[in-house]
């Protein structure tokens, strides 16, 4: 939690709701934790009281399981597949239209997108640190991206502590959690009788003003503050280092990439779920009546047969090509593009996996061997040595 | 938050001329419908744009004409797929959508007084024509102009014409392969690797700038390093999935790089370690 504790309230948690009717009253769209298909997805509250509590998030490699949590708290579960991403970073989203007349002409438009101001409720230190990876790429100086940019600035986030990580959590080792540090306007740290609140914003305040909460007494907000680190010393995950990108790329014909191809199914499930990941296709969508077409964004993967066509052949024809491609991207050449590494622990691509591939073991297993010459049966993998330049067979 | 400067929705922009430049290959010349538009549109040697055709699909397209040249942008496309089929049957006065110049094009600044060593494969010739004309118009400001093509089938080679024009010109050497000839074809049978020894340039004062399938580079860089071209005057440009052309979708990435905005052109050193690699 920020360091302003003369200014932490403490809201009963009786007082949950008024919290939550304080934003919609403000005219914003409240997403709030709701159970869905066995799993905690962040939707629309109808009601400032619609909140679950004693819910827990058992989640393994390949699994993710609701449980009760005998504490009967709000937020005791670590996460669900989805937090903030599709709020700014839409799935599907319309860029631009164009429309033909008669005679043959086109007309091109650009397509605003018409978002409501939106309060999202229970965001996690690794969700508010995916999002300021994101805002990197998307409102990167001399390019912003409209569509975020609009859809970003309606944001009002209400993050929370993480009290209870799940087994696949490593955020620690990132470095970007389990206690929210940055980017939200209102933090909350779930006490048994109530939350310690603290703004982290100028919205966040007039919030928490409009609130008239007691102030948190120092017990309490010692209480909240020894949250994060037993959170920290609870996750049983972690990557060895904050930057592997040497480490990896001098690891592109490791065995291991083999072999996780070998269970990787390329479903794209991790990249759906991952916070931070980017890619997206362009799509073009024709009107039935011949007048108009939309030209729209769709989230994409790395993972597909589609991201590396290109006219005559594929760049990565091979499930090991695309595993490798994720895993450099995400942990190796991030560093180059954006100053830090692309993952920020959240686990989701190892609990939502189908067959329980987990990015922490296979940069383990990477990091315990060390790059394999070339030999007959990889006949791509020729690399130069000492200076000379290897040939090249066409793709 | 700053507005968005690239709110990203293309020109309307209209074809002027047509020409068939092989069974499959054509030219189209185009031109933004908005006059003030058109008269600031300004491009490098090597820059690509996004051709939309209507209800289709975007394609990121070469540019091959003399960026001196105000009247028509010019665009040589290869019919493979759903878009490029759909801009072959185009005609004058039908329209298009454009955005662009977008990446980083060829380094013509540092080129002149210079050798210009130009190594070309298949239908990747495109993005360096354009540096073949700006260097015949502009004679005087550069040393030996080199060109190496390769092609698959002698029937591939497009602009044949001007490959032999080029050829009778003083200090210009054309260097043409084909892997299959064909009836009357002039030029060397066999990889175009096989002529890499013939080029006469000066590799200290050089540079050459290479287009085309990576294996058929990594080859000609390992023979024009050999011959002791630093590699600070070694260039290609690179081909990947491209959809937005602003660094954006993140399909053209390899490794750190964004093709479409880093590249398309880069310097030897830039991508060498990684080209080494299948699959980025």
């Amino acid at each position: 939690m920020p360091s302003q504790p003369d200014q932490a309230g403490f809201l009963p948690l009786d007082q949950m709701h008024a919290l939550v009717a304080r934003l919609m009253q403000l005219g914003y769209q409240c997403l709030g934790p709701t159970v869905e298909n066995g799993a905690i997805v962040m939707r629309e509250m109808r009601a400032p009281d619609a909140l679950p509590r004693g819910l827990q998030a058992e989640q393994a490699p390949g699994r993710y399981r609701l449980t009760q949590d005998p504490l009967n708290r709000y937020f005791a579960w670590a996460n669900g597949p989805q937090a903030i991403k599709p709020q700014t970073f839409a799935p599907t989203e319309s860029l631009w239209r164009v429309a033909r007349d008669a005679a043959g002409a086109l007309q091109f438009e650009a397509v605003v997108p018409d978002v409501p101001a939106q309060a999202i409720i229970g965001v996690r230190a690794c969700d508010l640190a995916a999002m300021a990876v994101q805002d990197a790429h998307f409102l990167r100086e001399g390019r912003y991206d409209a569509h975020y940019a609009e859809r970003r600035e309606r944001l009002f986030l209400v993050a929370v502590q993480c009290a209870e990580p799940a087994a696949t959590c490593f955020c620690a080792s990132t470095g970007d959690g389990p206690t929210p540090t940055a980017g939200y306007d209102l933090a909350l740290a779930e006490l048994a009788e109530g939350f310690v609140v603290e703004a982290g914003s100028g919205k966040g305040a007039a919030v928490l003003d409009a609130l008239n909460l007691a102030a948190a007494t120092p017990q309490q907000i010692d209480a909240a503050r020894q949250q994060g680190p037993v959170a920290a010393a609870a996750q049983t995950r972690s990557l060895p280092g904050r930057n592997l990108r040497d480490a990896l790329m001098s690891r592109l014909e490791h065995p291991r990439w083999d072999e996780v191809a070998a269970r990787c199914l390329a479903c794209g499930n991790c990249t759906a779920v991952c916070p931070t990941c980017f890619c997206h296709a362009e799509v073009d969508e024709p009107a039935l009546n011949g007048q108009s077409s939309e030209h729209a964004r769709i989230w994409d993967s790395c993972f597909g047969e589609s991201h590396g066509h290109l006219h005559g052949f594929n760049v990565r024809p091979d499930i090991k090509s695309r595993y490798r491609q994720w895993l450099t991207h995400k942990l190796a050449t991030w560093h180059d593009q954006f100053g830090r590494s692309g993952c920020v622990g959240c686990g989701r691509c190892i609990a939502w996996c189908p067959t329980g591939i987990d990015l922490t073991e296979e940069v383990a297993a990477l990091m315990s061997g060390t790059d394999q010459p070339s030999d007959a049966t990889s006949k791509h993998s020729t690399r130069p040595a000492s200076g000379q330049v290897a040939a090249y067979p066409r793709p | 938050m700053p507005k968005p400067i690239d709110a990203g929705a293309p020109h309307a922009a209209t074809v002027l001329a047509r020409t068939q430049e092989s069974p499959s290959i054509f030219t189209l010349e185009l031109r933004l419908d908005d006059a003030a538009a058109h008269a600031a549109y300004r491009f490098a040697p090597g820059q690509f744009n996004m051709l939309y055709l209507y209800g289709v699909g975007e394609v990121p397209i070469s540019i091959m004409s003399d960026p001196e040249d105000r009247d028509g942008i010019g665009h040589t496309i290869r019919a493979v797929g759903r878009v490029t089929r759909g801009l072959a049957e185009l005609q004058p006065g039908d329209q298009v959508g454009l955005r662009g110049p977008f990446g980083r094009g060829w380094p013509l600044q540092e080129m002149g007084g210079r050798d210009v060593v130009l190594v070309l494969g298949g239908l990747g010739c495109a993005p360096a024509v354009s540096v073949i004309h700006y260097v015949l118009k502009r004679r005087e400001r550069f040393g030996k102009l080199v060109i190496i093509q390769g092609v698959k089938h002698a029937d591939d080679l497009i602009w044949r014409e001007q490959y032999d024009r080029w050829s009778k010109l003083p200090d210009t050497q054309v260097l043409v392969a084909a892997d299959e000839g064909a009836a009357l074809w002039p030029w060397h049978v066999g990889r175009v690797t096989g002529l890499f020894g013939l080029a006469r340039f000066n590799p200290e004062r050089a540079v050459a700038m290479m287009c085309g399938p990576e294996g058929m580079m990594r080859v000609a860089a390992e023979h024009l390093l050999a011959r002791g071209l630093p590699e600070s005057g070694l260039y290609l440009s690179m081909e990947r999935n491209m959809q937005c052309a602003v660094g954006r979708c993140g399909h053209c990435q390899f490794g750190g790089a964004f093709v479409c905005r880093d590249g398309p052109v880069f310097n030897w050193g830039e991508v060498k370690t990684l080209l080494a690699h299948r699959g980025f």
